[in-house]
């Protein structure tokens, strides 16, 4: 497949170990931000094959795992009611609410349904004006134009009856927020390749020379994330601290116009709670008061529905590159991927399931 | 979640007014929206996520970087001389 098998390349990876092996001369801790780079890290083993002085953490870019629990709880609210119909990505259906989640509303004759894509959610607003439909807008930037796309359409069509529950995250935000904690382990980032594919670089370069760190946007496949680790490295080591871009091929220095243009259309900046985090400044997205008879927290009055997270789970210190999923008690044990007890269990990009499906119980750090 | 496939556009169409493209993933075809993408034409690939082509593939920049890297690895190869092996994986 093109623009994939040649990043899959044993000999290239080989190399490329090789190149960072020879560039390390001491510990250096790299975050990769994006929850499918750590599921690629885990999968492809990069973790296991990296000299023993580069330690990966693993950063809180899986917008399910950060979805506040208030969310999810006022999601099940709003897909238990008659005459609606629930859309979301599948990712989000079995995530724990305080008391349930989406496929239990639908195991009890709720009307909750898998869409591959926003748009088709505004089609069965189209096709049953007698309902009322609702998306579960969950997602970092990369998610963010098409769905902002979606409310858009709907709102040009006049489909009164389409409603977005929004959960956006905003990833820059969330960086300085690591860089700025006390605790704060990260000496580099792996940026994250399609987050920077609408955004571009800009954001990241007051960060890199604030905090002095190296960022590198980084892509998906094996060979890209090992290019994105070699070239942190090499800056690593000369102390310099750049925003580089490993992720050429479909990265523009100022990202995609059209979809930051839709973005910014529909969404505003706003607070936003991250699960086992806590509120983070300016570090979500909310829909604009003009596109407000589409959003659906407050078509259906449910902002009053709050939740508490439950104590016992690390997955906080695990989302800011803290601590490693088997260091925790529960991993593995108490906690699994179908019973998960918090954030980082419950999607399949979450650390936690990555390293319990690619079976890293044994590793302790 | 920021899972995006690279694919190849076979047509373009238009869609409830949308720009939409028919996308071809070495065999596997669907159809996604192309809005985000106003300048894409047959032929080019792109970057899709959640039914949205988000980017252009920047083919002269891909192939220069594997160019790139295959030149240095090879100078690295020249330079190592033969017989060299390579080191174990931990």
């Amino acid at each position: 497949m093109r623009f994939v098998d040649e990043y899959r390349d044993p000999e290239l990876a080989r190399r490329l170990l090789a190149e960072i092996r020879a560039t390390v001369t001491r510990p250096w801790t790299i975050m990769e931000i994006c929850g499918g780079q750590t599921h690629a890290i885990m999968k492809h083993g990069l973790d296991q094959l990296l000299p023993p002085e580069i330690e990966l953490v693993h950063g809180p870019g899986c917008p399910v795992c950060v979805t506040p629990l208030e969310k999810i709880d006022r999601a099940i609210a709003i897909a238990g009611r008659p005459a609606v119909i629930f859309t979301s990505f599948g990712d989000m259906l079995r995530v724990p609410g305080s008391c349930q989640d989406l496929f239990m509303v639908r195991a009890a004759g709720g009307d909750v349904r898998m869409v591959y894509s926003p748009l088709e959610a505004v089609k069965l607003a189209r096709q049953y004006p007698e309902c009322e439909v609702v998306f579960f807008a969950v997602g970092f930037e990369t998610t963010a134009p098409g769905n902002a796309l979606a409310i858009r359409q709907a709102a040009r069509e006049g489909l009164a009856n389409f409603s977005a529950l929004a959960s956006h995250v905003l990833v820059a935000p969330a960086m300085r927020y690591l860089l700025s904690q006390p605790t704060n382990r990260v000496q580099g980032f792996l940026a994250a390749g399609h987050v920077c594919t609408v955004m571009g670089l800009e954001e990241y370069e007051p960060l890199a020379a604030e905090f002095k760190v190296p960022m590198v946007v980084t892509g998906f496949e094996p060979v890209d994330i090992l290019e994105g680790i070699l070239l942190t490295v090499r800056q690593l080591e000369k102390g310099e601290h750049r925003v580089e871009n490993q992720y050429g091929r479909s990265v523009q220095p100022r990202g995609n116009p059209a979809a930051r243009q839709v973005i910014d259309e529909v969404f505003e900046v706003a607070d936003r709670g991250w699960r086992g985090i806590g509120i983070i400044p300016a570090s979500g997205l909310a829909i604009r008061a003009r596109y407000a008879s589409h959003d659906a927290e407050k078509k259906f009055a449910v902002t009053a529905i709050t939740a508490t997270e439950p104590t016992g789970c690390v997955s906080g210190r695990i989302l800011q590159g803290l601590t490693k999923p088997p260091a925790c008690p529960a991993f593995g044990r108490a906690c699994s991927p179908a019973h998960p007890l918090g954030a980082t269990m419950v999607s399949s990009e979450g650390a936690c399931a990555a390293y319990y499906r690619y079976q890293r119980r044994a590793v302790l750090s | 979640m920021c899972l995006a496939v690279p694919g190849k556009v076979i047509a373009i169409m238009e869609e409830g007014g949308l720009k939409t493209g028919r996308i071809d993933y070495s065999g596997m075809v669907n159809t996604v929206c192309l809005e985000l993408v106003p300048d894409i034409v047959v032929g080019q690939y792109t970057v899709v996520h959640a039914g949205f082509a988000l980017s252009i593939i920047d083919e002269a920049e891909a192939l220069q970087s594997l160019e790139t890297w295959a030149e240095f690895l090879e100078l690295q190869r020249v330079a190592d001389g033969p017989g060299r092996s390579e080191p174990e994986n931990p």
